[in-house]
């Protein structure tokens, strides 16, 4: 029992359990899940389907995070992405046509690519700060998404691209196979090879890693790329959702959510130790606050301060000092409990 | 000499796995310079730390005038008049000379500060030390003494009645020390009590009035400078630990000559942290490094890995010349680095000792290349046992344990690399003796086992004890080769580093 109180992700999981049994008390139906012409729809299905691009860019914004800096481009990136995707589809004789759709998608794949070797360039390369570095194509790849698509919002029609964000396959939405296969991919790449432990040196100490002889150029630049990668798959997932792309509104601060995922899952904004099954908890967390703000019925202008409320407990639980703190207050609390409180560093 | 201004009897004071202070009486009077003496790790930072509030005793008594107290912060202890200078200068250099005294007890009128006020008061103290300083220009267009001298005008002005220098001088040139000397004396001259710490004899002796000696966090002794000559006091402070390491002592001497170069340097320098050399380190051969603080010993060391570049020079590894370009350079030349500052240029704290050890032979490999978890566990638990490395869980994080621990980690991690050239700096710098010994020790098996060893370390009996050879460093230069033979010993390592012949 200790064991399980002691894991890190103990206290976002029991977050998402108090989400989800608060829903059942204001939808009964909120767990039922059908299976109609093939496909599963209920409320938890939603929930993974709109978790699947935040999800995706969280991922990427992860391993960033770890190796000590930030992505906050990423949103900018779902823009363009989309963007690209979907101009390259509107010109097409035939929009249906699979081989133009993956033409499409790889071309808006690899632009996302070149936007996080841009990022990995400004950071490992040239130096500069994170936060500044990717604050530039924040603001820039806005202008660029809209320039892709001449100010416009772009409406298409093609039900191979409407199946990336909307589909189903084996009866589960599809962006959410893609979602959980990229990160399955991803965790099996970082623990399996030795890339895992090398980022989180460079996140824990720079210098120490320096001389340790790890060439952190080279890994600062792949995960720069990785999260421009990811941001552009969820990019594509968020226009085809809605068969269009809007260069101003897609992706409109998900670099934040992303963000807070990662935190929510453990990962120290600091750099070091990271755990992606964490940030997938924590964008599951995060769409289902949103979803419980609907159940719940809470007035439209106070769902942002409920949601801001929700966030500060879940960050206040996630922080080993303030857990200490409280459970020493607890007058009831036994002296078992020191030893406890020593092991939260191993965390 | 009438009742003490500070008494602290009976002082203890425990770290987890050591005992850093054990009853320890310390005394001091009024208008006196007192010298704090121990080699590192005697308790002497302990004491300190316990005199100016930052650590809480666990038994003993502290009386100010005769009154007993007991500091909760190194604030309070400023308020009773306990002011201190630490050995890096601990200003902010991006403030000016004026800011920099006045920080956090800014004068102020309305809540708003008077800087007119401030540079006047300023200016004056400054004077009252007979410094002619430009207060409202940035403290970092000042040199590091001038700096030094900045700190303790500010402590001083804090009405303190006891100053505590923490090695002020170990980075400053003789001229320098000269100029602190006299202000230390002018201070003395208004009844102001100074705790000097120093790792310089001769300064010791041409300052102090009073010493005491600790050794292992004990009481060796308290006596007048004027009783006690140089070579009795190395001997106190020493003490047991020349006989602990008595074995060790025979192990030197040997000749060299012969044996193939591992490393040679040619000219090897780099502007503004070490002028141009030439040192050969043979396989099989400790070369020690000896010198002050800042006299270079460091960016020399660096040199040799790659870690800085080298702006003149080049170096001959096996007799054939190469360019380090980097760490991973020199680590494909089989030389490794154990870095000076454990915490931030070496451990990656929150990682595992497994994680630790491994990293610098898993940075070669790549990480493409993943050492298996196999033979991880197999080597990391060969060096645990082999070095004796304490809680023996190779899971825990590295930040858990204790600083001799630590420095076993770091010495494993690059041990697994099977390096032909260690380069070791401080390697038992802030570690208890049990472990300094253990790893003293270590480094005599691998050089017998043919390592060549690059050791610098600020004892100098350590030093003189462990190494072949002795490259005496001065002002970023290096002055003169020893060869530690049974002519060499402490007296004329320290003359050597004093003077430069």
């Amino acid at each position: 029992m200790a064991a399980i109180i002691k894991h890190r992700l103990f206290w976002p999981a029991v977050i998402l359990v108090v989400l989800l049994v608060t829903n059942v008390f204001f939808s009964g139906s909120f767990f039922k899940v059908e299976f109609r012409d093939g496909h599963l729809y209920g409320s938890v299905i939603d929930i993974l389907r709109a978790s699947a691009p935040l999800g995706l860019v969280a991922l990427g914004m992860t391993l960033v995070i770890a190796t000590g800096g930030i992505d906050l481009s990423v949103g900018a990136v779902v823009a363009i992405a989309g963007a690209l995707a979907c101009l390259r589809i509107s010109g097409l004789d035939d929009q249906n046509s699979v081989t133009g759709v993956l033409l499409a998608v790889g071309l808006a794949l690899l632009l996302s690519l070149a936007l996080g070797v841009w990022n990995g360039f400004l950071v490992a390369t040239v130096g500069i700060q994170p936060i500044i570095a990717t604050l530039i194509l924040m603001v820039a790849g806005r202008g660029l998404a809209q320039l892709i698509t001449d100010g416009q919002i772009i409406t298409i029609n093609s039900s191979p691209y409407k199946m990336i964000g909307a589909g189903y396959w084996l009866g589960l939405p599809l962006c959410v196979i893609i979602a959980v296969g990229v990160a399955v991919v991803a965790g099996l790449i970082v623990r399996r090879s030795a890339l895992g432990l090398l980022l989180e040196s460079v996140g824990g100490n720079a210098e120490a890693s320096r001389l340790a002889g790890i060439k952190s150029r080279w890994l600062i630049l792949i995960v720069y790329v990785f999260a421009g990668l990811c941001a552009g798959i969820a990019g594509l997932m968020i226009s085809s959702n809605v068969s269009s792309a809007d260069g101003n509104n897609a992706g409109l601060l998900i670099e934040l959510d992303a963000i807070l995922a990662v935190v929510i899952g453990g990962t120290s904004l600091a750099g070091g130790r990271f755990s992606i099954a964490g940030t997938i908890l924590g964008a599951v967390i995060i769409k289902t606050l949103d979803i419980t703000i609907y159940t719940v019925g809470i007035p439209p202008e106070v769902t942002l301060l409920f949601k801001a409320v929700v966030v500060v407990v879940l960050c206040l639980a996630q922080a080993p000092k303030f857990r200490e703190k409280f459970q020493r207050r607890r007058p009831s609390a036994p002296a078992t409990q020191a030893p406890q409180q020593k092991v939260e560093v191993t965390a | 000499m009438g009742t003490a201004l500070l008494s602290m009897s009976g002082i203890s004071k425990q770290f987890p796995g050591v005992k850093a202070l054990e009853g320890v009486d310390f005394r001091l009077y009024q208008g006196e310079i007192h010298a704090l003496m121990g080699e590192n790790g005697a308790g002497k930072s302990t004491l300190i730390k316990v005199l100016t509030g930052v650590y809480d005793i666990d038994e003993g008594e502290i009386a100010l005038d005769g009154r007993p107290v007991r500091f909760a912060g190194p604030q309070q202890a400023t308020e009773a008049g306990i002011s201190t200078v630490y050995q890096e200068v601990n200003l902010c250099t991006n403030l000016s000379v004026a800011e920099n005294i006045f920080i956090g007890r800014e004068p102020t009128k309305f809540g708003r500060i008077q800087w007119g006020v401030m540079r006047r008061r300023a200016t004056d103290l400054l004077q009252r030390l007979e410094l002619d300083l430009d207060v409202t220009a940035q403290l970092s267009t000042y040199s590091l003494a001038v700096q030094q001298l900045v700190a303790i005008a500010r402590a001083i002005d804090v009405d303190a009645k006891i100053l505590v220098l923490d090695e002020p001088t170990s980075s400053l040139d003789a001229g320098e020390v000269a100029q602190l000397f006299r202000i230390m004396r002018q201070l003395k001259a208004q009844g102001i009590a100074i705790v000097f710490v120093s790792h310089f004899l001769d300064q010791i002796y041409e300052i102090c009035d009073r010493m005491t000696i600790l050794r292992n966090g004990r009481l060796v002794g308290e006596h007048l400078v004027a009783d006690i000559s140089q070579l009795q006091l190395v001997s106190l402070m020493i003490g047991k630990e020349l006989a602990l390491l008595e074995r060790l002592e025979d192990a030197g001497k040997r000749s060299f000559d012969a044996a193939p170069a591992v490393a040679q340097a040619h000219d090897l320098g780099r502007s503004g942290a070490v002028e141009p050399f030439n040192l050969t380190i043979h396989q099989g051969e400790v070369v020690g490094l000896a010198g002050l603080l800042g006299s270079g010993r460091t960016e020399l060391a660096r040199l040799f890995f790659g870690a800085d570049k080298a702006d003149t020079g080049h170096l001959e590894i096996d007799g054939k010349p190469v360019t380090m370009h980097g760490p991973r350079a020199a680590m494909n030349h089989d030389i490794a680095y154990c870095s000076e500052n454990r915490k931030t240029e070496g451990l990656v704290e929150e990682l595992s000792v497994r994680e630790n050890i491994i990293l610098a032979l898993q940075a070669a490999r790549g990480w493409t290349r993943p050492l298996p978890r196999r033979r991880q566990d197999e080597l990391v638990q060969k060096y645990i046992d082999a070095l004796n490395i304490n809680p023996k869980d190779p899971e825990l994080p590295v930040r858990n344990l204790s600083g001799g621990n630590q420095q076993k980690v770091l010495l494993a991690r690059w041990l697994i690399t099977e390096p032909r050239l260690l380069i070791l700096d401080e390697p038992t710098r802030g570690i208890d003796i049990g472990a300094k010994a253990e790893i003293q020790r270590l480094v005599v098996e691998l050089s017998d086992g043919g390592m060549a060893v690059l050791f610098i370390s600020a004892e100098l009996e350590e030093v003189l004890r462990l190494s072949h050879r002795i490259g005496v460093l001065r002002d970023r230069r290096l002055v003169t080769q020893l060869e530690n033979t049974d002519a060499v010993d402490l007296d004329r390592l320290t003359e050597t580093i004093a003077s430069g012949t």
